[in-house]
């Protein structure tokens, strides 16, 4: 037989291997820890606020923060607690359907035009070149002033500034694992074309991609909330942290409050994500390296 | 008979008279990973003369590339380093990194495997060796450039003032891998290390850089370490071979001491895998099994679970020590294949 | 032009060929910048060869040669340029895909290098499966004693079907690669340095499985390497390429001793042998390798030559039969021609 007795027969897998390398990442499990308390709360928040969101008490309007509404209210008298937590989940919402869909419409082109090449890949690059030429907030506005405000319009304005940038990695990965010779043994045992794309490509092309959704994930939050501050986000009296700092900003020395709960939302998820981002991107780069 | 580690090594010292150029005793690295502690050399002990050839022989993971980074202390990240590197009488493993800029580049350089990327693609030929040049041997820049074009010429390239000004991808494979052996020798080092250098070149420019070295040897008397996995490599250059297996050095002693009595199973094993150039054979002799995982090594002899004089209780108890055949030819077995009518000289 | 090897020795015609190519060509464009002008090399120059059933034919040379090219372009894993294959008398230059799939059931191949011809994200299992699911070789109650028993037939056993590449070694990822060719029952394997990246003494292994398994299931063979010896070992005949044309292919000993093409001289006598009795004359020049770039009128040899005369860098040699079966393409061998050489 051709093995050692003595070697000891691990069974390892990516998740494994992957999970051991962000252990040491500190910022990494920081960010993990506050995207999951994150996605905590977006679940349930429904069932944790203290206060209905949108209910409105005018006797307690503008309370600074205080034992019974640990982060104030605002000047509906609404609990801004109840309103961060809520606007936790609509924040998640969009951003989630949005990158789920700019991920899947940049696979496509990407596997197409990295694997096909030739002058399929030319006429896909320049198409994306067209959405990478506009500043991606001004897109953002764009689509939304044309589409009308809303959740689902924010979700497709989000997609489509975000998915050439997919498109562009996942091309690139696919170049690169295309030139693998698996590849070539998939042709020579009669592998189908989109049988390699999914079976043999696809799967060892996907962790740039996952990094960038992560990433990608704090942009989404981010464009939300500034269109949302912009007045072009979701409608009132629907919470949302941007559009929390936008009616806060009348009110920026005499309730602070109002801006400062909702700012730090912000920036801690996006934070999160971009720490788990990175951290990913340092594990799964150099991928399992087992010459 | 067995004698105690004490005796041992002060026998081995009596034999020794004069002081070798480089000798490596005792060397023992271990890395630290996430998979546990890389026992990568455990014992390894090897010697170079002044003016000599010495081929460095192993598969992968037995440390041989470890063990040359580690004379020229390149190693970062080792864990454990213990042992002496004495190159001319001075340990190497006790020097300040300042003191060791001193000896490499000038006293011992080093020759890479891959041609393409030892080169630095963005400055010429010339410039590369003049920088080498000026920072060990003090010489204005018209005496550098001269010192630069000699050695061009000692390896044989043709048109070295052409050449000169020439960047890494205007020239081929060969011509890139005689550059780097003219930076090489070009502060007249004692000793060159030569890691694999001619694996990644074809065959026919293969021979021409083996000549090259062979030829430098003669005409310059600089001691050559050339580490390769190819045994005909070894048999046309070398003058004496040491040949390593999982982080020792299992057999050493001149090439033709190897090649035609090794008494190492592993050594015979080795030679025997080639496939014969002169007869013909139905099966190539094989030696069952795999190179040992380096965190959870067999215990004993690294060898005992692959060998074919495997004596139970004794090779797989404890690591053998150093014995020695003739003042030449030493080895590390309890079993070995030795010539008849020779009676074991277990001194060492 | 180059000429179709003619064999008139009698054994030779008698055996029947597996494969044959005529006048194959691949073809690469290359473009140095994005303003120079694009250039063909052609590492598949006009080949023309037979390989006849049972044998293994080694292919031999350095890099650049087009050896690798060769072995993927027979198996139209490289498109060809120009020219013909023919499988077991078919021809299958242009067949669609899906006419080709029947073929590919008795074509493998196994590639050079052992950490990149597995899918990482695939165990052994279904690395094995597909061909099964992709030729219909069995039914899926019979599928895991077929993929053991393949297994088996390399030297693994059941304990590895559900691992993935990244936890076994160069030389087991090499059985699972020839596992994976010999799982649909090949006439014919193309090995393409199948030992190149491996330690010695698992070379040794490999080799010996391969051969072994030859015998075992009648396999033909075409060994590509760049390794003398090993060539030597393994293959009934040899053919000798040179910058994408084969110069000289006859029965292994032959082209061993004879050595009648002076490339194939300079070639085997840069060898090193693991022989001390036998040092070579180690010459320093530097005749160099020269880029498949470069145009050649007549034979490509000429600049590294050391018989070269005047004709040679004018026209391109065809082939001589210098003995039953063994072709040269050297006008020096021009008078010993003893059968009709047809361009």
């Amino acid at each position: 037989m051709d093995e050692n007795k003595n070697e000891k027969l691990e069974r390892y897998s990516t998740l494994r291997v992957v999970l051991r390398r962000m252990k040491r990442n500190k910022g990494g499990i920081a960010g993990l820890i506050v995207v999951l308390i994150y996605f905590v709360i977006a679940v349930i928040g429904p069932w944790i606020v203290p206060y209905h969101p949108d209910e409105p008490d005018f006797e307690s309007a503008l309370m600074p923060p205080n034992p019974k509404h640990p982060f104030g209210t605002d000047l509906f008298g609404r609990d801004v607690l109840s309103r961060v937590i809520a606007g936790a989940r609509t924040s998640f919402t969009i951003s989630i359907f949005a990158v789920a869909l700019a991920v899947f419409i940049g696979l496509v082109i990407g596997t197409i035009a990295g694997y096909v090449g030739g002058w399929v890949d030319e006429v896909l690059m320049r198409f994306l070149d067209i959405f990478m030429a506009f500043p991606e907030i001004l897109l953002a506005i764009a689509i939304v002033a044309i589409l009308g405000p809303g959740k689902i319009n924010i979700v497709i304005a989000i997609a489509v500034f975000s998915f050439p940038s997919f498109a562009r990695i996942t091309r690139a990965s696919v170049i690169s694992v295309k030139s693998n010779d698996y590849v070539e043994a998939a042709k020579a045992i009669g592998e189908s074309d989109m049988s390699i794309m999914l079976r043999y490509i696809l799967p060892n092309a996907l962790s740039p991609v996952v990094v960038q959704a992560t990433l990608r994930m704090g942009t989404a939050i981010l464009t939300i909330s500034s269109l949302g501050f912009l007045g072009l986000g979701v409608k009132a009296p629907e919470a949302e942290w941007g559009t929390e700092l936008a009616m806060a900003r009348s009110y920026l020395e005499s309730a602070p409050w109002l801006s400062i709960f909702p700012g730090i939302a912000i920036v801690l998820v996006v934070l999160g994500f971009n720490f788990l981002g990175d951290a990913l991107n340092d594990a799964l780069n150099p991928r399992l390296k087992d010459r | 008979m067995r004698s105690t580690q004490d005796s041992r090594i002060g026998k081995l010292e009596q034999r020794v008279i004069k002081l070798k150029l480089l000798e490596i005793r005792n060397l023992k690295v271990y890395f630290n990973t996430e998979e546990g502690i890389v026992k990568a050399l455990e014992d390894v002990n090897l010697e170079i003369d002044k003016g000599e050839i010495l081929g460095l022989v192993g598969e992968t993971g037995c440390g041989k590339s470890v063990t040359v980074l580690t004379v020229l202390r390149l190693l970062s990240n080792a864990s454990t380093i213990s042992g002496q590197v004495l190159f001319e009488g001075q340990d190497l493993l006790k020097l300040s990194e300042k003191e060791m800029l001193k000896i490499r580049g000038k006293e011992i350089t080093m020759i890479f495997q891959e041609p393409m990327t030892s080169l630095n693609p963005v400055f010429t030929v010339g410039q590369q060796l003049m920088d080498v040049i000026q920072l060990h041997m003090n010489l204005d820049k018209k005496r550098a450039l001269e010192r630069a074009i000699e050695v061009l010429k000692l390896v044989k390239l043709p048109d070295p003032d052409y050449i000169v000004n020439k960047y890494p991808h205007e020239l081929s494979g060969g011509m890139r891998q005689r550059v780097m052996i003219a930076m090489a020798i070009s502060c007249e080092p004692k000793l060159i290390i030569a890691d694999e250098p001619t694996t990644a070149l074809d065959v026919t420019i293969q021979a021409q850089i083996l000549g090259i070295l062979k030829h430098l040897k003669e005409q310059l008397g600089v001691s050559i370490l050339i580490i390769t996995h190819n045994l005909g490599v070894v048999a046309q250059i070398c003058d004496r071979v040491a040949v390593m297996y999982s982080g020792y050095v299992i057999e050493t002693g001149t090439v033709a001491e190897i090649f035609q009595h090794a008494v190492h199973p592993y050594t015979r094993g080795l030679l025997k895998a080639i496939p014969p150039i002169e007869e013909k054979v139905e099966r190539l002799n094989v030696i069952p099994g795999n190179v040992p995982n380096l965190i959870t090594p067999p215990s004993g002899c690294r060898f005992h679970p692959r060998c074919e004089r495997y004596k139970d209780g004794v090779c797989n108890a404890q690591a053998p020590s150093l014995r020695q055949l003739t003042e030449t030819h030493t080895y590390m077995c309890y079993n070995p294949y030795l010539p008849e009518g020779v009676v074991e000289e277990v001194n060492v | 032009m180059n000429s179709k090897i003619n064999s008139q020795d009698k054994d030779l015609v008698k055996k029947e060929t597996l494969v044959e190519t005529e006048g194959l060509v691949k073809a690469f464009k290359v473009k140095k910048s994005f303003f120079s002008e694009a250039k063909w090399i052609y590492p598949v120059d006009r080949i023309s060869l037979r390989i006849f059933r049972g044998e293994t034919l080694g292919v031999v040379g350095e890099s650049g040669c087009g050896k690798t090219t060769l072995g993927r372009t027979i198996l139209r894993l490289l498109e060809p340029n120009d020219g013909k294959i023919y499988f077991d008398g078919k021809d299958i230059t242009n067949l669609p895909h899906s006419e080709l799939r029947s073929f590919r059931k008795h074509m493998q191949i196994v590639f050079q290098d052992p950490y990149s011809s597995l899918n990482p994200r695939m165990t052994i299992y279904d690395t094995l499966k597909r061909p099964i699911r992709i030729f219909k070789l069995c039914d899926k109650d019979n599928e895991p004693e077929l993929i053991l028993n393949t297994l088996r037939s390399v030297g693994l056993d059941k304990q590895h079907l559900l691992r993935y590449p990244h936890e076994f070694s160069g030389g087991q990822r090499q059985r699972i690669a020839i596992a994976r060719a010999l799982i649909s029952k090949p006439q014919f394997i193309v090995l393409d340095e199948p030992t190149s990246a491996l330690d010695v003494s698992v070379q040794a292994q490999i080799i010996n499985l391969l051969c072994e398994l030859r015998e075992q299931y009648k396999l033909t063979y075409l060994f590509i390497s760049h390794d003398i010896s090993i060539i030597k070992h393994v293959s009934n005949r040899i053919a000798v390429m040179y910058l994408g044309n084969i110069v000289e292919i006859g029965p292994t000993d032959s082209v061993f001793c004879n050595r009648f093409h002076p490339y194939t001289k300079l070639l085997i006598s840069s060898v090193p042998l693991p022989d001390i009795r036998k040092r070579m004359e180690l010459r320093i020049d530097t005749s160099e390798v020269p880029s498949l770039l470069k145009k050649f009128d007549g034979c490509k040899f000429f600049d590294r030559c050391p018989y070269r005369a005047k004709k040679c860098e004018v026209s391109e040699p065809t082939f001589y039969e210098v003995e039953a079966g063994h072709f040269v393409k050297c006008y020096l061998y021009e008078s010993m021609q003893t059968g009709g050489a047809q361009s």
